[in-house]
């Protein structure tokens, strides 16, 4: 493998003993993929550090934000397999956003690993070479004979030096063009368990999250937002000044800020605060989303995102049509940690300091506004109590560095719960029309998709399987523009899609009289033999999933007991799963899911199944309980009483498998998402003849 | 007039509003940041602590109730991480953001002191009031479990 010149950074000892390789993990390859961060950053680049210093104690610097998808800990432990050190020895730290050191940096989700997979491998393995280089020449012997093992090289005759020793010869050697790379047989680190870097401070309560932040001069702030589409016409600052505790109560941007000393003083505050809002259109409700889907099902101005062969004509012509309809509502993120932000704004610098997945954007959004240039803008980073894309966003951000330049202070912007479960940026609501025809031998010749998503942007996957395997294909999407702001949330579009698409293949399976399973593994048959236009997906990794869980579920061997398959393709990775299902009571109860994934080398065998399960439950417990009500463009429910997470006490057994293939790995944080609705509601019907077509189930 | 009470073996007196929730006073009054915040009305339990030893939502008791009481927050269970629960968190790698892992682990060392080896179904009622939003509910339960072999009989 060849390494340009452009890709490192080499400082030499800027400090005695130290050496440090800019790296950068993103540079050749161009990101094909378009991941969700993609959509919201540009292109994906950034850059990473690994130290060493003479005492022998390496560092590696994890660039990008983590909120619980355990990159911190993933990404190191590539560096540190190709170094070939032991992962005890290695320190992981979270660097801070440094657009001179780092290009850029950003949770690039589940396709972050695979974008830096070869970047990681290079970083680690670049750094061995200039090892054994160093090393070979103090010993005047050939690199060739040296070998590395846990932090040592080792030479010919029995010579054993750390790399601690070798740091600073090492340093002043040129960057190797040639490397090799471990064999994956010989991995030591990769594909086992390893702990996430910072459970210690996790489990002893350790300040580390945003909403733990406290700087000198520091004051609290809550923020009261408009209903969506409203504007701010007044609102009675008076009184509540007085109170005790409060500071200043300003208005920006039909925003109402409360800043005061302590959270409690503002929490009494806002009770008594009251805000007279007007609107020039009318706001919007449950029943105007409602129109805006019928409308989208009917517009003849749907955008046309695939068509293969003739759909019309294929469908008059089919001996059976099936039809049906899915739709979910808006729904919030909900991370655990609400949305929270302190920003310094001083007259020529500001301090950012948070949980962000993208600070870098976040940073030029905050020079936009302030008109402050970037270069005056540090960026702290905090770690992030979930996620799951609501902090790819950035209005948290921006508030809180405008409250701080109006108020001239230091200043943690915190939202309450109600606050982050009623101020947007939603998963958007989405309504989809799915047909097919079949002709009379049951196969299926025509395949039409109609999305309409509110604030949606495309709501379809227009590629996605069955797509390639059927002869007549339409796929339309058609968004309307709603004042309810959205945003990505946990495998965006996919997170329902996935499930409609699903639910419709094992409906359709069922008409055309055959085993939901058989039908797929058929159809990316037809991919291989005669493919139908673009394809986007490898049909012999779906097949391998498919096959696995079919046999590791024992599928339709387990007497008593209702399954339902799904498989999807998303973010790279490859997911089937089967659900099972008792009735309990006259009630139907998921008990167990299994779950066969294809994300190439699993880089972390802990942190993997720890995504996989998560998501899982997670897309089960939205799926079941989440929805958002909209009445003159205020959301509710607002809090954990009426807006049902799923708990410890309706998990189902998850029973995780991985491929584990040594192909490139792809991230985990999404694709076990997609299928689970799917797999839950084929098992549901299975035991009860009942279809789900909208989401919640309950 | 304020309030006095030992939290984490320390005695303290808050002289603030008397109806300001536990939580608040240990965040912004005491600078204990472990304790978290999630929904403020009792749902979540990331909020907990232990009052005279019992697991209690912190963000619904105001301090009134907590004079001359013993509190114990996460940074007071064992600082340096050695109680069996700490540990066997760690070796499970239950955490995924980490954010709701304060109240989860005082719930569950609140658990097993009352009950210190408890039934598989005991283990998941008593967990079952404290969401985590990453889903990291089974190595919730096996590290509860694992945590109650690690106690002494
Ligand atoms: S914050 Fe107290 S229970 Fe949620
Ligand atoms: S670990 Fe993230 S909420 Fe529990």
């Amino acid at each position: 493998m060849k390494t340009s010149r452009r890709d490192f950074i080499q400082k030499t000892a800027l400090f005695t003993g130290v050496f440090t390789l800019g790296f950068d993990w993103f540079s050749a390859e161009a990101a094909a993929e378009t991941s969700t961060m993609e959509v919201v950053t540009g292109a994906g680049r950034f850059n990473a550090f690994l130290s060493i210093d003479n005492l022998g104690k390496i560092t590696l610097f994890s660039p990008n934000p983590e909120i619980g998808q355990g990159i911190k800990t993933a990404f190191p432990v590539v560096v540190a397999e190709e170094l070939d050190v032991d992962w005890a020895q290695v320190q992981v730290e979270q660097a801070n956003l440094d657009t001179k050191l780092f290009e850029r940096q950003l949770t690039g989700g589940s396709g972050a690993l695979k974008h830096s997979w070869e970047r990681l491998r290079k970083a680690g393995a670049t750094v061995r070479k200039m090892m054994m280089q160093a090393a070979a020449d103090q010993w005047k012997v050939d690199i060739g004979q040296c070998k590395t093992s846990k932090g040592f090289v080792l030479g010919p005759a029995g010579q054993k030096a750390s790399y601690g020793s070798l740091a600073e010869a090492a340093s002043k050697l040129p960057v190797p063009t040639e490397l090799t790379y471990k064999d994956r047989k010989d991995y030591k680190i990769i594909g086992t368990r390893v702990k996430g870097v910072d459970n210690k401070n996790v489990v002893t309560g350790k300040p580390l999250f945003g909403i733990d932040i406290r700087k000198p001069g520091m004051v609290f702030a809550q923020i009261v937002r408009p209903p969506f589409g409203a504007t701010l016409k007044s609102f009675s600052a008076e009184d509540v000044k007085k109170m005790p505790g409060i500071l200043e109560v300003v208005s920006f941007k039909n925003k109402v800020a409360i800043v005061g000393e302590n959270t409690y003083a503002i929490l009494q505050a806002r009770a008594s605060l009251t805000c007279d809002y007007s609107s020039d259109a009318p706001l919007e409700s449950n029943e105007t989303h409602q129109n805006w889907f019928d409308e989208g099902m009917k517009s003849e101005k749907a955008q046309v995102m695939r068509k293969d062969g003739d759909f019309a004509a294929a469908i008059a012509s089919a001996a059976k049509v099936i039809e049906a309809t899915y739709e979910c509502p808006f729904i919030s993120h909900s991370p655990m940690e609400p949305m929270n932000f302190f920003a310094d704004v001083k007259a020529d610098s500001v301090l950012l300091a948070g949980p962000t997945q993208v600070p870098q954007p976040a940073q030029k959004a905050v020079s936009d506004l302030l008109k402050i240039p970037v270069d005056k803008i540090q960026v702290e980073l905090s770690k992030m109590g979930g996620g799951f894309g609501r902090r790819l966003s950035n209005d948290f951000v921006l508030e809180a560095a405008e409250l701080s330049s109006i108020i001239k202070k230091p200043v943690l912007v915190m939202w309450t719960r109600e606050d982050d479960m009623t101020g947007g940026t939603y998963r958007p609501a989405a309504r989809y029309r799915f047909k097919a025809g079949l002709d009379k031998n049951g196969e299926i010749i025509a395949f039409a998709l109609r999305g309409v998503g509110l604030n949606a942007g495309n709501s379809t996957r227009q590629d996605n399987f069955p797509v390639g395997a059927i002869e007549n294909v339409l796929i339309e999407s058609v968004d309307q523009k709603s004042a309810v702001t959205t945003g990505p949330w946990r495998a965006p579009i996919t997170n329902f899609l996935g499930f409609a698409e699903q639910a419709f293949l094992d409906e359709v399976a069922e008409v055309a009289g055959k085993d939901p399973i058989q039908m797929r593994l058929a159809l990316l048959e037809k991919v291989k033999t005669k493919p139908v236009g673009k394809i986007t997906y490898e049909p012999a990794r779906f097949e391998e999933v498919i096959k696995q869980v079919a046999e590791k579920a024992q599928w339709k061997k387990k007497p008593g007991v209702h399954q339902g398959f799904s498989v999807y393709y998303s973010h790279l990775s490859y997911v089937a799963q089967i659900a099972e299902v008792k009735v309990e009571k006259g009630k139907p109860k998921v008990t167990k899911v299994t779950a066969v994934t294809d994300c190439g080398e699993v880089v972390n065998l802990s942190g993997a199944e720890n995504q996989v399960k998560g998501a899982i439950i997670d897309g089960m417990g939205h799926a079941m309980f989440a929805k958002l009500n909209f009445q003159k463009g205020v959301a509710s429910p607002s809090n954990f009483n009426a807006y049902r997470m799923i708990r410890g006490n309706e998990i189902p057994v998850i029973d995780a498998h991985f491929v584990n293939n040594g192909i490139a790995p792809t991230g985990l944080g999404e694709p076990a998402l997609p299928p689970t609705g799917g797999s839950i509601a084929n098992a549901i019907y299975a035991a009860t003849k009942k279809r789900h077509y909208k989401q919640p189930f309950n | 007039m304020a309030i006095n009470c030992t939290v984490n073996k320390k005695k303290v007196s808050l002289d603030i509003d008397p109806n300001t929730p536990l939580l608040w006073a240990l965040r912004d009054h005491l600078s204990l940041l472990g304790t978290k915040y999630g929904c403020g009305i009792a749902q979540c339990g990331a909020c907990t602590v232990w009052v005279n030893g019992e697991p209690t939502r912190s963000c619904v008791l105001p301090i009134s109730a907590v004079s001359n009481a013993q509190i114990t927050t996460i940074e007071g269970l064992d600082s340096a991480g050695k109680h069996p629960v700490q540990v066997a968190w760690d070796e499970l790698d239950v955490p995924q953001c980490g954010y709701c892992q304060a109240g989860q682990i005082m719930t569950a060392a609140g658990l097993l002191k009352k009950n210190p080896h408890p039934t598989d179904q005991e283990i998941v009622d008593g967990m079952s009031g404290n969401i985590c939003r990453c889903g990291t509910y089974h190595r919730i339960q096996e590290a509860v479990k694992l945590a109650s072999k690690k106690t002494k009989k």
